[in-house]
């Protein structure tokens, strides 16, 4: 009879806990997508220079892998990467004021919407060079060990990056010193605006991790908690002394490549198919099925919608930088 | 460490091998560098001496020899790393140009990359095309990088151990032909990046010439001194930040200038150095500022074109004679 009270008691503690992160989980994700759609509303109204690269449809892979994260580990993105930064835990006003080029902006103004960073969260970097960061991140694994703590760094780039040489060189040097890197391919089939199998040879860009004698992991990126499990597994090897992991997680860009693309390449139905599979839709209903009641889940989405409003207008009254900003940090 | 006699390849070991000693945090990779002390034998004996947990080879990976060494500067490393010829940045220019150099920069100083990247410079070897540029002038354009170029052991020593220590990436550029050069090594004098150094001092014209040609313009300024004509001759030791103050003020007093440079004109750092100083000391020049350099094509092989690309004392003596004429 105790035994069994314990038991349900057990679960029930589970189930609130599983469903606060999950709320958790779904706050971060209906932030990123807030914000890349006040982003793509921003270009529009020519608030944004030169070009901008969104995420919407793909918010599960940052949010799930950055979720199994701790403080001291680190994160190197791409132009992709404003998911990435938010998830790390970047405040959306300072992202906004970037992408704006503001002063207050996380990085004064001076790196735009492609290279969000924002070290003191563990966001190194955002890369638009395709495949550059690879190898940076592979330093930042190497550091931990060297430095002998126990972080771990985590890379994310697209399913083109496989096919350019830095891939090849930074996940062959990471498996040979056994960095505790964490390779994330998110594989959203296109490189700009060509199919993934117009430039690769194959389907299944884990299988790459085979010859550089590293684990390859494919997982379904619209599912917060799958990938959740498979980055869990992934940093747990890596802390372990045990050496880099590459996770191959299959998901879908909704918007154009960057600017204003239309994304005429798509075949006809492939953008419902994958609107179906959204992963808030996907996290919503799974929290459904559990017990979260639908009023807080309805009273979450208003709370965060709210607050990315209220932070992009905070940026947008920030002033510009001072001119002379521009001469600091070259050099340090 | 009082002055020794060392080789210009055996002073390059020894700044790596006393800034390891003083500080855990520098550790050195690259191809070949470890077991077999590097293809120039310029890090012989530190991996017997640091281990291996410190000093590293690699694959044959440019790209991620250099990217490696700024993620691992990010977190306060201070790597140095060897791209052996210098010609091979070519495969990762992008991470130095773009990553390396500007990384600082995009962060708005969120960032500090101490990496020093070496690369072995330079022609007079028969190395070929694609083994004997001196590669300096692919990076002027590249704000960010700071740039040094040794002629002599005791700045290769002094020169090195600065650029580990500094803050910023450097890149060091060692000549081929001068591994073997012997001379006194100190560490009395450490602050030596931006510093050019008089190696002559002369009244009739100033040549600025750095490593392989510091030694040809002093065989020229010999040559010279034959004919009653006084050369002074300037090592600017950096390209980047480049020490215009020493030329100038050495101009003011010779009011002529030739630059001496191992590589072809266009976007050089010696038509840099003439433009600039046309520019804003024009009034200075007895002459027009004369730029002897490396012919505009690639490199030769054969000894006979090879000694024909590359200024000889002879062509810096006919430049003198062509601007003192003037
Ligand atoms: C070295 C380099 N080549 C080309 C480009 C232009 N470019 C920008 S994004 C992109 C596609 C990258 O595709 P993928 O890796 O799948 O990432 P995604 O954009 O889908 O997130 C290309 C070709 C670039 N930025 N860098
Ligand atoms: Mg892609």
């Amino acid at each position: 009879m105790a035994a069994e009270r314990t038991a349900a008691t057990r679960r029930v503690v589970e189930k609130t806990k599983s469903d606060e992160r999950g709320l958790e989980l779904l706050a971060k994700m209906l932030e990123i997508r807030g914000v890349e759609d006040e982003v793509q509303r921003m270009f529009t109204q020519g608030l944004v220079r030169g070009t901008t690269h969104l995420c919407q449809g793909q918010e599960a892979v940052a949010v799930g892998v950055c979720a199994t994260l701790k403080q001291g580990d680190s994160m190197t993105c791409t132009y992709r990467g404003h998911g990435a930064v938010l998830a790390m835990g970047a405040q959306a006003d300072a992202v906004f004021g970037e992408i704006m080029g503001k002063a207050k902006g996380l990085c004064g103004g001076k790196g735009g919407s492609m290279h969000l960073t924002d070290v003191a969260v563990g966001a190194y970097g955002a890369f638009a060079i395709v495949g550059a960061h690879l190898p940076i991140t592979v330093g930042l694994a190497f550091a931990s060990r060297y430095l002998g703590d126990d972080g771990v760094s985590v890379c994310f780039f697209g399913d083109g990056t496989t096919n350019i040489g830095a891939f090849h060189e930074a996940l062959n040097l990471a498996s040979l010193w056994k960095t505790p890197a964490i390779f994330v391919c998110e594989n959203n089939l296109y490189g700009e605006y060509s199919p993934l199998r117009t430039t690769t040879p194959i389907e299944r860009l884990a299988d790459r991790a085979a010859s550089y004698g590293m684990p390859g992991v494919v997982v379904d990126g619209n599912d917060v908690f799958a990938v959740i499990d498979t980055a869990e597994e992934a940093v747990a090897r890596a802390r372990a002394g045990e050496g880099p992991t590459l996770i191959e997680a299959l998901t879908y860009r909704q918007v154009g490549h960057s600017r204003s693309d239309p994304a005429k390449y798509r075949p006809p139905g492939e953008l419902e198919e994958w609107l179906a599979r959204d992963p808030i839709v996907l996290l919503e209903r799974k929290l459904a099925e559990d017990v979260t009641d639908p009023a807080r889940i309805a009273e979450l989405k208003e709370q965060v919608r709210q607050a990315v409003l209220e932070a992009l207008e905070r940026a947008k009254s920030w002033p510009d930088p001072e001119l002379d900003a521009r001469f600091a940090n070259v050099l340090a | 460490m009082s002055v020794t006699e060392l080789t210009y390849r055996q002073a390059i070991a020894r700044a790596i091998a006393d800034e390891m000693e003083i500080d855990d945090r520098v550790l050195l990779f690259g191809e070949d560098v470890g077991a077999a002390g590097g293809v120039f034998k310029a890090t012989e004996g530190l991996q017997e001496r640091f281990g291996p947990a410190r000093v590293l080879d690699t694959p044959i990976s440019e790209q991620a020899i250099v990217g490696c060494a700024i993620g691992a500067s990010l977190r306060g490393l201070r790597p140095v790393i060897e791209i052996m010829f210098a010609d091979f940045a070519g495969v990762c220019f992008d991470q130095l140009a773009n990553e390396l150099a500007k990384y600082r920069y995009m962060t708005n100083g969120q960032v500090t990359v101490p990496v020093t990247v070496r690369l072995a410079n330079g022609a007079g070897g028969g190395f070929g095309a694609q083994h004997s540029q001196s590669v300096e002038n692919w990076f002027l354009n590249v704000p960010g990088l700071t740039i040094l170029t040794p002629a002599t052991p005791g700045d290769a020593y002094a020169l090195l151990r600065a650029a580990i220590r500094d803050v910023n990436p450097v890149l060091y550029l060692e000549h081929k032909g001068l591994y073997n050069l012997t001379g006194p090594v100190s560490d009395a004098d450490l602050d030596v990046i931006g510093r050019a150094s008089v190696v002559r001092e002369g009244s009739d014209i100033t040549l600025v010439a750095s490593q392989l040609m510091r030694h040809r313009a002093l065989e020229a300024a010999e040559l010279l001194a034959a004919e009653n004509v006084s050369a002074e001759v300037i090592d600017p030791r950096t390209m980047v930040p480049f020490d215009y103050e020493t030329v100038r003020s050495s101009i003011t007093k010779t009011n002529n200038l030739i630059c001496v440079q191992e590589c072809s004109p266009g976007g050089s750092w010696g038509a840099t150095l003439i433009a600039t100083l046309a520019g804003d000391s024009l009034e200075l020049f007895d002459a027009p500022p004369l730029l002897v350099g490396g012919d505009n094509t690639p490199i030769p092989y054969s000894g006979a074109l090879e000694a024909a690309w590359l200024p000889s004392p002879e062509r810096i003596v006919d430049a003198v004679r062509r601007t003192l004429a003037y």
